[in-house]
């Protein structure tokens, strides 16, 4: 009965924070719809989301396009197919590593920042202050957050596919010895301009995803826990959710544009 | 002005308030006190309707600001002004940007104005010079101040003090309530002082009240306060470890 009763309580506790995440973006929204608008805000977002993330995800991209084309080359030697390893490192690249790692990454930099930095205003009363002014805090520091990550993650993930094949190239071509021409005129021949939208569409929604879960987490901060712990263990839970709610998404979109 | 009239309250399943009424009027200071974690912050934050009660209502000037829209509750709140417990200043912008926040957001007044505005207030709380100073930079008194000029800037009706000398040493806590005082006079705001320094503040309040297990326990002038024979009244005022109320 008591393993019931918990099971309840646990299941109601995740239905009802879902409800308020989803007021949450819903009021988000709402207020990113009417002015005024805080473009300075805006900037310095764009700056640190953005940015501040370039060579990052430039450094990552570079090392997962080349371990790709690492694994592919050794994988598609058996296969006597090794012509395909530019095509298969771009597809993946593009399609889906792009995209999601360059997600992921800006939500361990930039996401796991903006939940302690607004957790650590929610518990110095810094919100409530703003409140207490008559102003809305999600005008001031949630929707400079939602788009400047809708902004910066397509960018983002364009200089991660570029490096990534980039990446590829170095280790296929100059380390492994396969001949450029190869790896790179195979390439057009497997890639479309569809592929690489979809790319760019799936890094829009994650950068909705990863400022919504992020500004969350620190706007009810409270909610996890008090003082320090509080901002901490918000700070984790954004990115545990905003990395689970990636890659499950991730799997969504993917089968619904394939279809 | 404010009249809070059977104000239930239940924090993380705990319940901190337990029908509380009181009335403060139009110019008056009233000081509020009681044990630690017995609900007086919980209860100016209901004034300030950062708080929605569970049962009861919170009436300003007559109206019930509980029911109010997020437009109507933005106009009551520009008539209140909260000086937090820790000043809440926000940290990434320097003393004058903090100041000017309120005028530059809400009023959207002119550069040469809020400037203006600015130093004026920041001279009223004797912090002239450190306008360029983030709050990082200053002393906790010095902070104190600055959000007391934060709140001052836009001439509310009401401000609400949450603990104002908490953590500060005693000539800077006597100096801050000489500074309401004095601010006091000149403006006529009406106020609400939590607090836990009965002596100092008393000497400054029109009316004191206790809260105590979710009630107002007693009401009164500093004087009645000090001299009640209520024995919960009496232990909290002598500060003595014995008596009706456990602090275990």
């Amino acid at each position: 009965m008591e393993l019931i009763r918990n099971l309840g309580a646990i299941t109601l506790q995740y239905v009802s924070g879902m409800g308020l995440m989803t007021v949450f973006l819903v009021k988000t929204l709402l207020c990113a719809l009417t002015p005024p608008f805080k473009v300075l805000n805006f900037i310095k977002q764009i700056r640190f989301i953005g940015a501040q993330s370039v060579f990052l995800i430039a450094f990552i991209g570079a090392f997962t396009g080349g371990v790709l084309a690492l694994q592919s080359y050794y994988n598609l030697n058996k296969l006597g197919s090794v012509a395909f390893t530019g095509p298969l490192v771009t597809l993946a690249i593009v399609k889906e590593l792009g995209p999601v790692l360059a997600a992921i990454m800006v939500t361990a930099r930039a996401g796991s920042a903006m939940t302690a930095e607004i957790g650590i205003m929610r518990i110095t009363n810094q919100i409530d202050a703003i409140e207490m002014m008559g102003l809305n805090p999600l005008r001031y520091l949630v929707v400079p957050a939602l788009f400047a990550a809708v902004i910066s993650m397509p960018l983002l993930t364009s200089i991660f596919d570029f490096l990534g094949i980039f990446g590829g190239y170095i280790v296929a071509v100059k380390i492994l010895g396969m001949e450029a021409g190869t790896y790179l005129g195979e390439i057009p021949n497997y890639l479309d301009m569809k592929d690489i939208l979809e790319g760019l569409y799936k890094s829009i929604s994650f950068g909705v995803i990863v400022s919504w879960v992020s500004c969350y987490k620190g706007y009810y901060t409270g909610a996890s826990g008090f003082g320090a712990e509080g901002v901490s263990k918000a700070t984790t839970q954004a990115v545990v959710l905003s990395s689970a709610m990636i890659v499950i998404w991730d799997y969504f979109m993917t089968a619904l544009i394939s279809l | 002005m404010i009249q809070i009239e059977d104000l239930y309250k239940s924090l993380s399943g705990k319940k901190v308030l337990k029908g509380v009424n009181l009335n403060v009027s139009k110019g008056e200071i009233l000081v509020l006190i009681g044990m630690s974690g017995y609900g007086k912050s919980v209860l100016l934050k209901h004034i300030a309707r950062l708080f929605k009660p569970d049962r009861g209502r919170v009436l300003i000037d007559g109206k019930d600001i509980g029911p109010l829209n997020s437009r109507d509750i933005s106009g009551i709140r520009s008539r209140i002004g909260f000086l937090f417990q820790g000043g809440a200043l926000f940290e990434s912008m320097s003393v004058f940007d903090n100041v000017a926040f309120p005028l530059k957001e809400k009023l959207g007044l002119k550069k040469d104005e809020i400037r203006e505005r600015v130093l004026q207030e920041l001279d009223n709380v004797g912090l002239s010079g450190a306008e360029d100073k983030y709050p990082t930079q200053i002393s906790g008194g010095m902070q104190k101040r600055a959000a007391l000029a934060r709140v001052l800037v836009w001439q509310p009706e009401i401000i609400l003090f949450d603990e104002p000398t908490t953590g500060l040493d005693p000539i800077i806590g006597h100096a801050i309530l000489q500074l309401i005082e004095e601010l006091h006079s000149r403006k006529k705001f009406t106020a609400v002082i939590v607090t836990h320094e009965l002596q100092r503040v008393f000497k400054i309040a029109h009316r004191a009240a206790m809260l105590h297990e979710g009630v107002i326990r007693a009401i009164g002038t500093p004087d009645e306060i000090l001299n009640s024979e209520d024995p919960v009244v009496k232990q909290f005022i002598s500060g003595e470890t014995e008596g009706p109320i456990s602090y275990r």
